[in-house]
């Protein structure tokens, strides 16, 4: 029987096999924020086991509160800032050179094809996008990776999802995924891994992978994983020039990986995507999904473009083609974070800032804040908020609020129509 | 080792997530204490009051995919402040579920017609459930009502359990 992608990879890092199928991994990187390291840091600190395994395969941001907001996700910045520092951790990301985590790492050249990750954020999953094998865990787990680097995790099973056709313009990866999880229902992957495939996935690019794989969790998946090939090799040349002799060798080394022909699954699902409508949420799970057409004309309060699903330069050049020379309309609120600083930057000088300036958006700095209700985008109790994010839980972006998640052309379309709207349309609301 | 003995919390839906459990405005806090009055305030359930029901609780008992959404802990420490350290669910969502045992707590899954019958027998009573990890077995006692439910314990969760958790098993072996 053949091995898929995450077997694979499980198999080059196991190390322990302590109870049936529960496996002891050896880590490539376990990162951190600080919102769920600092208690890990804490709790070692107190156990007079303040150690990390390997200071170069840890990385570390602040960025689900950044700048501070007050006294407490002060202080959670400054455990992780002087852990990082007392350990020699290269790789921590502050104000300034922060960014969203699952946009910033990927970007820095830290997750290659094969590795294991883990990180104390659910949409660590994201990572798989590069053939890698990432774990959202809790704080213990986390905790158990600075020290010893390593994690128990079950042995791989595998949902293989096949992408099938061409997407039409104004259809994007994160249409894809919410139709995938539609299909599957928001426990339908859990314990399970999603082997994303199929020529649909083959055309996109590392970013809209991402944003594919980001939502594996919303199905309860352990890991989205894409095979690796030659765009991974693109992006990721700068950083491994050094270790191959040429692309064409990486690329031999990586296919490695890609799942055996008689790999065994738990199931295959086809979905041909040429057909497929912009789609948004309703309702208070990610699995309550329906065409943009059928929710025309719901009123939004505002619209949010960034998050680690949709916040990366390719997201906000699609909202910002959608808005050039248009307006927010007056009812509506349009944020923007680049995930970022070189999005902000890169955005800054392909002149897209000044396009959601223009339209009337307020652009904020790199950070997770608003998707989780914690900062810069906040909702009043009855208000709507159409996202970009990936979580439309009661009360996710605030007490009351309600969230319908969206691509980046449907949000901004909705930022100009003051409505969700499908992004041809433009109706505009009655003011 | 952990009181796996308590008063049932009937949480009688599908897919509670963790923002719900724990509304992510607290994750500031760095003491688990800090949690504690806070458990499931943002639960949408009809007829739950948290500030009137968690109290005096040990054992929650709810339907599927329980504990779903974002990976923290503080769902699990959030309950473990209250006193509640066993939930029994028809599922539960992976990343919940470890962090559970991590914690040497208890995440039983039962099956779903059993979850059924237990919310038709027990619901909206004074229930007492009595954990024999031993035998694997919950002993369910209302005022008229006996009921024994054996549920399986997997090697590595129960070896969790014993040791206290993760970091205590991790730290002994690796």
């Amino acid at each position: 029987m053949g091995k898929t992608i995450a077997q694979k990879i499980f198999d080059a890092h196991s190390v322990d096999q302590p109870f049936g199928d529960v496996h002891v991994i050896r880590l490539d990187g376990v990162f951190c924020h600080e919102i769920t390291t600092p208690t890990a840091i804490c709790d070692l600190m107190e156990k007079n086991k303040d150690r990390v395994f390997d200071p170069s395969k840890i990385k570390a941001v602040i960025d689900h509160v950044t700048p501070a907001k007050d006294s407490k996700t002060a202080a959670q910045g400054k455990i992780l800032r002087q852990w990082a520092r007392r350990h020699g951790i290269d790789g921590f990301f502050d104000i300034g050179r922060n960014g969203v985590c699952h946009a910033l790492f990927p970007e820095q050249g830290f997750v290659r094809p094969g590795h294991t990750i883990i990180m104390g954020d659910s949409h660590t999953c994201t990572y798989g996008a590069f053939g890698a094998f990432a774990a959202g865990v809790g704080t213990t787990d986390l905790e158990v990776g600075i020290l010893k680097g390593v994690c128990a995790l079950n042995y791989p099973a595998t949902i293989k999802v096949v992408l099938n056709g061409r997407l039409a313009p104004g259809v994007y990866a994160k249409d894809v995924i919410l139709a995938v999880i539609a299909e599957l229902g928001v426990n339908g992957a859990t314990n399970r891994v999603i082997e994303f495939t199929g020529p649909c996935v083959d055309a996109m690019s590392m970013e809209a992978r991402m944003t594919l794989c980001n939502m594996a969790i919303e199905a309860g998946g352990t890991c989205g994983i894409c095979y690796p090939d030659k765009a991974t090799v693109a992006y990721l040349w700068e950083f491994i020039k050094n270790e191959y002799a040429s692309r064409q060798a990486a690329l031999k080394e990586f296919k490695k990986l890609v799942s055996d022909p008689d790999a065994d699954y738990d199931r295959v699902m086809e979905m041909d995507v040429s057909n497929l409508s912009p789609r948004v949420t309703y309702g208070y799970k990610p699995d309550c999904v329906k065409p943009v057409a059928e929710m025309e004309g719901t009123p939004i309060d505002q619209v949010y473009i960034g998050s680690c699903t949709n916040g990366r330069l390719e997201d906000l050049r699609v909202a910002a083609k959608v808005l050039k020379g248009k307006k927010v309309h007056p009812s509506v609120r349009g944020i923007v974070s680049p995930a970022t600083p070189t999005v902000f930057q890169a955005a800054l000088e392909e002149g897209l800032i000044a396009t959601f300036m223009a339209a009337g958006f307020c652009v904020t700095n790199p950070t997770c804040g608003a998707c989780l209700g914690m900062s810069n985008g906040v909702l009043a109790p009855g208000e709507v908020c159409l996202s970009t994010t990936n979580r439309n839980f009661n009360g996710r972006m605030g007490k009351g609020g309600m969230v319908h998640l969206a691509s980046p052309a449907t949000a901004a379309a909705g930022a100009i129509a003051g409505c969700i709207t499908n992004s041809k349309l433009y109706k505009k609301r009655a003011e | 080792m952990e009181s796996f003995d308590g008063k049932i919390l009937f949480l009688d839906r599908s897919d509670i997530n963790t923002d719900e459990i724990i509304p992510a405005k607290y994750l500031t806090e760095i003491s688990k204490q800090a949690l504690g009055p806070h458990l499931l305030e943002d639960l949408a359930l009809e007829g739950f009051d948290p500030a009137r029901d968690v109290k005096g609780k040990g054992v929650i008992l709810t339907r599927a995919n329980f504990g779903c959404g974002s990976s923290r802990e503080h769902a699990a420490w959030a309950l473990e402040v209250n006193n509640i350290d066993v939930v029994i669910a028809q599922s539960f969502s992976r990343i919940f579920r470890q962090n559970m045992y991590n914690c040497g707590m208890l995440a039983a899954e039962l099956p779903a017609k059993t979850i059924d019958e237990l919310f038709k027998t027990f619901a909206g009573r004074d229930v007492q459930v009595e954990t024999d990890l031993e035998r694997s077995v919950f002993v369910f006692t209302a005022k008229d009502i006996r009921k024994e439910v054996p549920f399986s314990l997997g090697g590595f969760d129960r070896a969790l359990i014993e040791a206290g958790g993760w970091l205590n098993y991790a730290d002994e072996r690796y």
